[in-house]
């Protein structure tokens, strides 16, 4: 046997780097949109690009346990809807600011996710992904009792949210770069998490949770915390989806939300942050363009899905990746 | 160093007594080896020892302390360690990555959420030493799905080594693996045996009469006999119940 006891500074693969490249290229593009809508006088693209980005910080939230924890939740546009009505009930009574609103959607989901969490956890499978939407169908059917707030036909709101007292967010240029920044920064935070400490040991109860608890991890603490984190992102993008559409409603968490947020991960590649952007980024377009073609674009829709799935299982982030390497080789 | 006491420890499944009333006393800084027949409930045993699989009843000490009610993490964090006869390792970490977060898991909060773990290098230090004892500090940025199958024994105890065992379990850690390979392994194990008390289960005759200080003969979930290696050697029931068999098969 060898007995090479070299202290070792890894050289270590470093697949993030990619996903951190190709981040950075889509947030640019995101940055540019505005100028080019204003230059086109279509701010109507502004607006869509503020629904992309707030569907983009969910789907990279979902992807964070779905396809670094293998907990696939049927539940989180739940958690979307904590964000937009913590936005329209505090605004109710006067309190606009984003961070308070920000603050008491965290706080809600959090308590959400810890209670569901823990009894989800203890199953498996796809019992796992039943009782997520389970827990996701009973916070929808509270919302929709919630007659206050206009139940089943939702609420409009008076304002949209203000930002240091300020209201600038009225300005539809402006929500959306707060929404750009809001993804940047949880984009870093995801791909810091999954590179720390708890990422290694999430990751590697995805891997094989026996041989985890062989060398002393309960894989519970680690799966709870990371489902924790994902809802609390999750309802920050319900914030700015409630200020986009400037209305709140139970449709943003009905389990059909929920299955678009899984399709977005899946779309753009599973596990990968960056592959849920552009898959977040795909849905959505595909969602607009083929809806002015025609309104059988579900069809059309679910055709490509196929597709994709059938020949690209690693989903837009494997493309790219292929492509990449290609262009390397050549 | 550390000893293990079983006492009266049970399991059945359904009607089959798969562990039936088994008491052993490991002694601290002993290698042990405990053998026997295709099901005699050798996997079983340890799985029930590293808590792994619950005991329907009967008692387990570490250094006098039971454990019978602890998880497996719990136990771990203890030092009770265990390899697994069939390989059990994160196929897309780097064998130094696999080995990192064993040692990780006895080295500080894994509650933290920020700070890069890649290139945190007092884990890939102590990781390197463990796979040096391994035989496999050549291959620590491989990805462990692409290791041979020795080599995947390899990892397997590299990985068991790196949790700072007191008391080592080894399920066929030779299991599949032949010729010089098997020799070279056998003798890092040999190195190891000083260092902590260990139960192994091998079905290597060579290696088990090399390596133990003493042999426990399991067959049907029962010991039949514990003693050195030649007392078990020439115990009338283990040569009518096991070893006759080998000795045949191999004539």
């Amino acid at each position: 046997m060898a007995d090479a006891t070299i202290p070792h500074a890894a050289p270590m693969r470093r697949p993030l780097a990619g996903r951190v490249k190709a981040a950075v290229v889509l947030f640019a593009i995101f940055a540019a949109l505005p100028p080019v809508a204003a230059a086109l006088d279509d701010p109507f693209f502004v607006l869509i690009g503020t629904r992309i980005l707030a569907y983009a910080i969910a789907a990279m939230a979902l992807d964070l346990i779905l396809g670094y924890g293998a907990m696939v939740s049927f539940g989180h546009a739940a958690y979307l809807g904590f964000g937009t009505y913590a936005v329209a009930i505090l605004s109710s009574y006067g309190v606009h600011d984003i961070f308070l609103q920000t603050a008491a959607a965290i706080l809600v989901s959090a308590l959400f996710a810890l209670v569901t969490g823990a009894i989800s956890l203890r199953t498996r499978g796809v019992y796992f992904i039943m009782i997520t939407l389970a827990f996701g169908q009973m916070a929808f059917f509270f919302f929709i009792s919630l007659s206050a707030y206009g139940g089943d036909d939702g609420y409009g709101l008076a304002q949209r949210s203000t930002l240091l007292g300020s209201d600038m967010l009225e300005n539809d240029f402006a929500l959306f770069y707060a929404t750009l920044a809001t993804l940047v920064a949880l984009f870093w935070a995801c791909h810091r998490i999954v590179g720390s400490r708890f990422g290694r040991v999430l990751t590697g109860i995805r891997e094989n949770p026996t041989r985890m608890e062989a060398i002393g991890y309960s894989p519970f603490r680690f799966q709870l915390a990371a489902f924790v984190i994902s809802g609390c992102m999750t309802s920050i993008a319900g914030v700015f989806l409630a200020n986009q559409a400037e209305f709140v409603s139970p449709a943003f968490m009905s389990w059909h939300r929920s299955g678009e947020l899984i399709v977005m991960v899946v779309l753009g590649g599973i596990g990968t942050l960056s592959g849920a952007i552009g898959g977040a980024v795909a849905a959505l377009l595909l969602e607009e363009a083929l809806g002015a073609l025609t309104e059988h674009w579900r069809l059309w829709f679910g055709l490509f899905l196929v597709l994709m799935v059938l020949y690209s299982p690693n989903g837009i982030a494997g493309l790219v990746k292929q492509v990449a390497n290609r262009g390397r080789k050549s | 160093m550390s000893s293990l006491e079983i006492r009266h420890l049970k399991k059945s499944f359904g009607a089959l007594k798969v562990t039936d009333d088994v008491s052993l006393d490991v002694r601290s800084g002993e290698l042990h080896a405990i053998i026997g027949p295709n099901g005699a409930g050798k996997t079983t045993f340890i799985s029930q020892l590293s808590g792994q699989l619950a005991s329907d009843s009967g008692d387990i000490l570490l250094d006098g302390q039971s454990i019978m009610r602890l998880s497996m993490p719990k136990r771990v964090h203890l030092g009770l360690a265990r390899s697994f006869q069939i390989t059990q390792v994160l196929p897309h970490f780097t064998v130094l990555e696999n080995v990192a977060v064993a040692v990780q898991a006895r080295s500080g909060s894994s509650f933290r959420f920020f700070s890069p773990v890649a290139g945190d290098a007092a884990l890939n230090a102590r990781a390197m030493a463990a796979l040096g004892e391994a035989g496999l500090a050549d291959r620590a940025d491989v990805q462990a799905s692409a290791l041979s199958h020795g080599e995947h024994r390899r990892l397997e105890l590299a990985i068991a080594l790196a949790t700072e065992p007191r008391v080592l379990l080894l399920d066929e850690p030779l299991a599949g693996v032949g010729g010089e390979d098997a020799d070279a392994f056998v003798a890092g194990l040999a190195r190891l045996k000083s260092r902590f008390t260990m139960v192994l289960i091998e079905h290597d005759m060579d290696a088990v009469f090399r390596l133990a200080d003493r042999v426990s003969v399991l067959v049907y979930g029962r010991i039949i006999a514990t003693g050195t290696p030649e007392e078990v050697r020439s115990d009338p029931q283990v040569r009518a119940a096991y070893l006759g068999e080998e000795e045949e098969e191999v004539a």
